[in-house]
């Protein structure tokens, strides 16, 4: 079968350190799932290109223009992967906006791969004191390597850049593992409702 | 089909002007767009009720009855009344009142309030939303039904031995509308008693009304009532007319720009597109509703919301002379043309007493 990968960075310029993260984690993610024998179908979206669609979505629940697409991918998605830049010590607002446009339940069981850029190494817990806990709350399943990548990951560090990408390809790894086994077992309820007796139990009839 | 307006009673500022009207203002305002809508040809008023600022309408039935005394034909309706934080016994004896005064002509529409804090006024929880619309609306279903009423539940003190009064008039219940903008529950509750479903869809993109629209078309059919084409529906919608459409864009601007529920968000040209909001030409407002038909199948009932955002009394008078005369004659004879002959039109109280009576002539036959 096919899995359905969906990248989502909140990088603001283009191209953007943050889309550069974004770009290497899903060819890493794209070949660890195919070393396990499965199709990919992957997807980059970019926030910034839905940002006003997203701010509707926020004021008045009208998803406009190419969010409603969006959405509908992240709900059929097998894995995302979930990249910011870190804006005052946490995520930055449009990545957290979108998450918030999501009905909740969405990304129930959905494996995650978390991913943050920064100016400086001083914010890689971004990862776990920001993104970890939101995704934990959306009842996903966050793989346990983050990628943060700061100014010095990108090679000028005493590294080369080799320790980013190892990091890369672990956590791309762990998310192919979970990706290629996912199975939704959500249950859309606008096609199976809770039948009205079901709604009465407990109730004075 | 039926149509008719709705009304969120909202006291809004009319942002042209900088002029809010003060609640009396808008009280009488309302009760003469009702009278309006009968004079104009229409079938319905509906009005919300709300218990906090800036809404007026905190007891519908009060304004209906006054309503009522002042029009013959028109159906009084709500949209809605909330069965979450009402006593369903008060609501019971209300509606039952109001068909009395009215001759009948009264439907009403349940809902269950989305505001939090409101719950805790009357002594309940939003989080208990669901089993509360359940609950409350089953006994409601029996009050009407039932003369003498035993009940025990989880949310009102027990009945023993009651008789709400007075009895519904002819002892026809009022038609029954379930309102919900996405829960699955209330189309399911809707269906399982066969009756109606109200989806305001002023806010929300196709393709999510048609998701709960069919699931109470298809429960509809799966508890007896008929096929699921046959299942009763009605729908939102929300227009701003003039007779070129630049005219009405231009006019309408401002008060989309500035709307408590809208300012801010989409812009105008997006919110027309994604949403049933219609801005322009008495046809293109024809045009838009007839193809609410093609998206939700045959429908019977049509509410606009007209008289929202700070539009002055004498704009929103003008607007459903526009609705009246332009718009809902040719929408009466399309619909009309294009619906089959099994799909049923809404109960009214003259059907609903009708069809008992024939019941009744049918069991004394077989007798």
């Amino acid at each position: 079968m096919t899995r359905k990968l969906v990248t989502v960075t909140a990088g603001m310029s283009n191209p953007s350190s943050t889309r550069l993260l974004a770009d290497r984690l899903t060819a890493a993610a794209e070949e660890a799932m195919v070393e396990r024998d499965e199709k990919v179908e992957a997807r980059v979206v970019e926030l910034r290109e839905v940002a006003h669609d997203i701010m509707n979505a926020m004021t008045t629940r009208v998803p406009t223009g190419e969010l409603p697409g969006v959405l509908s991918d992240i709900a059929d998605a097998d894995g995302i992967i979930a990249v910011t830049p870190v804006f005052n010590a946490s995520y930055s607002g449009l990545f957290k906006s979108f998450f918030d446009v999501i009905e909740p339940g969405t990304l129930d069981g959905t494996p995650v791969l978390i991913a943050a850029t920064g100016g400086s190494p001083r914010h890689s817990l971004v990862l776990e004191h920001a993104l970890r806990p939101m995704f934990s709350y959306a009842r996903s399943v966050v793989v346990p390597t983050g990628v943060y990548a700061a100014s010095e990951d990108w090679g000028a560090g005493d590294g080369g850049g080799r320790e980013l990408s190892e990091r890369i390809d672990r956590a791309a790894r762990q998310l192919a593992i979970l990706a290629t086994e996912h199975t939704s077992d959500k249950v859309d309820p606008y096609e199976e409702p809770t039948s009205f007796a079901d709604l009465m139990s407990g109730l004075g009839t | 089909m039926q149509f008719g307006i709705f009304s969120v009673s909202d006291v809004t500022t009319d942002p042209t002007t900088g002029r809010t009207p003060t609640e009396h203002e808008r009280i009488k305002a309302m009760v003469a767009i009702a009278v309006k809508a009968e004079e104009v040809g229409l079938d319905v008023f509906a009005s919300g009720e709300h218990h906090n600022r800036p809404f007026v309408a905190s007891s519908p039935t009060t304004m209906l009855g006054y309503v009522a005394a002042q029009t013959e034909k028109l159906i009084l309706s709500t949209s809605t009344t909330l069965i979450t934080t009402n006593d369903p016994v008060k609501i019971a004896e209300d509606f039952s009142m109001l068909q009395h005064l009215a001759d009948g002509r009264v439907d009403v529409m349940m809902g269950r309030g989305n505001t939090g804090p409101v719950y805790p006024w009357f002594g309940k929880d939003i989080r208990q939303g669901i089993p509360l619309a359940l609950e409350n609306y089953n006994l409601l279903h029996r009050l009407w039904r039932e003369d003498v009423v035993d009940w025990e539940g989880k949310f009102r003190t027990p009945l023993q031995g009651f008789t709400s009064t007075p009895r519904p008039l002819d002892e026809v219940p009022p038609f029954v509308w379930h309102g919900s903008i996405r829960s699955p529950e209330i189309a399911e509750q809707a269906a399982y008693y066969g009756d109606g479903f109200f989806h305001n869809n002023i806010f929300w993109p196709a393709t999510h009304t048609r998701k709960l629209i069919s699931l109470y078309r298809r429960r509809f059919e799966h508890y007896g009532h008929g096929g699921a084409d046959q299942a009763i529906v009605g729908l939102g919608g929300q227009v701003f007319m003039r007779k070129n459409s630049q005219d009405a864009v231009k006019e309408f601007r401002p008060y989309f720009d500035n709307a408590p529920v809208y300012g801010g968000g989409p812009s105008l040209e997006e919110f027309t597109r994604e949403t049933p909001l219609t801005v322009g030409s008495p046809q293109e407002v024809i045009d838009r509703t007839l193809g609410f038909r093609e998206m939700f199948g045959d429908y019977q009932r049509q509410l606009f919301l007209m008289d929202h955002a700070g539009l002055p009394l004498k704009t929103v008078l003008e607007q459903l002379d526009l609705l009246g005369e332009e718009v809902v004659p040719v929408l009466r004879k399309e619909f009309a043309a294009m619906k089959p002959a099994h799909v049923p039109d809404a109960p009214t109280h003259a059907s609903l007493l009708a069809a008992k009576e024939q019941a009744a002539t049918k069991t004394e036959e077989t007798r």
